[in-house]
């Protein structure tokens, strides 16, 4: 046991993209222990790995931590990304629950029929562009500040250049509206750690292809 | 201005109901403002009171914060409702999101077509019985009033809220969790939450198929 955090998902982006972007920029070493077939994913269950019987898993400082949310919460805490206090918290949590509907939308994209999917996309881009971007590019206008939160880097901050990026990949041009956003865009992509992330070789994974759809689809029986 | 916090939101359980269960466990006063037409949402909407420009939202401590989950943490944490540490707050959370998406399951039975319904509903109880109360009772086996670190959480809250959801549609289905049955009638007796299960109080009734177009007009 080396120690390090012990990821348990797909070799994908999926539910654990968020998690491998936030110890990346915590600066945090991790390993990854990839689910392949059904059989290796009903013997993680089998084994009681699993509360909930899902993935994402990660094993962290003694405790088999499962639901996205609250291995995001635990990390953001441990490693000091989650405000100074409970208001800052406050904004933090909602800043980060805001994007993660905008994320959903884009997980979910590969998974839509073939008929559906044009469709949805224009449904990712109206709503980054009218709903959430406009938020935050508000908040970087009003205070000026290099960060969303308490002038400091936190676990918003990460979250937000993640799912920029993520619909940059399917709508090059989103962010044309928007200048704080750009500059955001650079500032933060230029934060040593994340610097690393974003670089070939890191634990970053590529956008999810129809290899990956089909994988999910036969590991968690979706068919 | 009352200094009590302020809900603003439909007339009805929906995303809103467990910020009201928690914050009438933790001894909080709160007002109502219900959204009655798609105007009144509107309203809301160009003032800029709504972040993301949905509901729930609520007026506390000078902010009106929005998301569901945001809300019920800051409640939590305001009110010593998240355990001790970093730790405990893990365990809280991974318990709360457990329920969180059986809660989903079962409300998403509304929006099934008419003749799917009864089917998602067998496995929705399904999924109760087998993946999700199977956890609680086996953590009830510590022998504790409560969930986490022997003191009452949002967790506790949440549970208890979760099972009597389930039993408007299944009365019997803590019949293989005794432990769970204990579990529910000592959190029930709790003076705060015994007070809020009693008529008359902020709770919601369960969601009638004749308000469904109602409240549907609002948000479409």
């Amino acid at each position: 046991m080396s120690g390090k955090p012990r990821l348990v998902y797909i070799n994908g982006r999926g539910r654990m993209e968020p998690i491998r972007w936030l110890l990346a920029a915590a600066g945090v070493e991790f390993e990854e222990k990839f689910v392949e077939t059904k059989e290796q994913l009903e013997k993680l269950v089998k084994d009681g790995d699993l509360l909930f019987h899902q993935l994402p898993m990660v094993e962290i400082d003694g405790m088999k931590m499962v639901q996205t949310r609250a291995i995001l919460s635990y990390i953001a805490g441990k490693y000091n990304l989650y405000g100074k206090d409970l208001k800052e918290r406050a904004l933090i949590d909602m800043y980060v629950e805001g994007i993660t509907d905008l994320m959903q939308m884009v997980m979910m994209l590969p998974f839509s029929p073939a008929e559906a999917k044009a469709k949805n996309l224009a449904s990712i881009e109206e709503k980054a562009t009218k709903r959430y971007f406009p938020v935050f590019e508000k908040v970087l206008k009003q205070h000026g500040q290099d960060f969303l939160v308490g002038n400091r880097f936190s676990w918003a901050d990460v979250q937000l250049l993640e799912v920029i990026l993520a619909v940059e990949e399917k709508i090059p041009a989103v962010l044309s509206g928007f200048p704080q956003l750009q500059a955001f865009k650079t500032k933060m992509s230029n934060v040593p750690t994340i610097k690393k992330f974003l670089q070939p070789g890191s634990a970053r994974k590529p956008p999810p292809d129809d290899n990956y759809v089909a994988t999910v689809m036969s590991i968690f029986n979706l068919n | 201005m009352s200094g009590k916090p302020r809900l603003h939101y439909v007339n009805a359980r929906g995303r809103m109901e467990p910020i009201r269960w928690l914050l009438a466990a933790a001894g909080v006063e709160f007002e109502e403002a219900f959204l009655e037409t798609k105007d009144d949402l509107k309203k809301l909407q160009t003032n800029g009171d709504l972040l993301f420009q949905q509901v729930p939202m609520v007026e506390i401590d000078g902010m009106k914060m929005v998301q569901t989950r945001a809300i019920l943490s800051y409640i939590a944490g305001k009110y010593n409702l998240y355990g001790k540490d970093l730790k405990e707050r893990a365990l809280i959370d991974m318990y709360v999101e457990g329920l969180a998406d059986l809660n989903e399951l079962i409300t998403s039975n509304f929006f099934q077509p008419a003749d799917k319904k009864e089917e998602h509903l067998a496995t929705v109880m399904d999924k109760a019985t087998t993946r999700y109360f199977p956890v609680y009772e086996k953590v009830r086996g510590h022998g504790q009033d409560f969930l986490v670190g022997n003191k009452l959480s949002r967790a506790d809250v949440q549970l208890l809220e979760i099972i009597l959801l389930v039993e408007e549609s299944k009365p019997d289905i803590l019949a293989k969790f005794p432990l769970l049955q204990s579990f529910k009638a000592k959190t029930s007796n709790i003076p705060n939450i015994k007070k809020f299960l009693q008529p008359g109080s902020q709770r919601k009734l369960p969601i009638q198929e004749k308000d469904i177009p109602r409240l549907m007009q609002i948000f479409h």
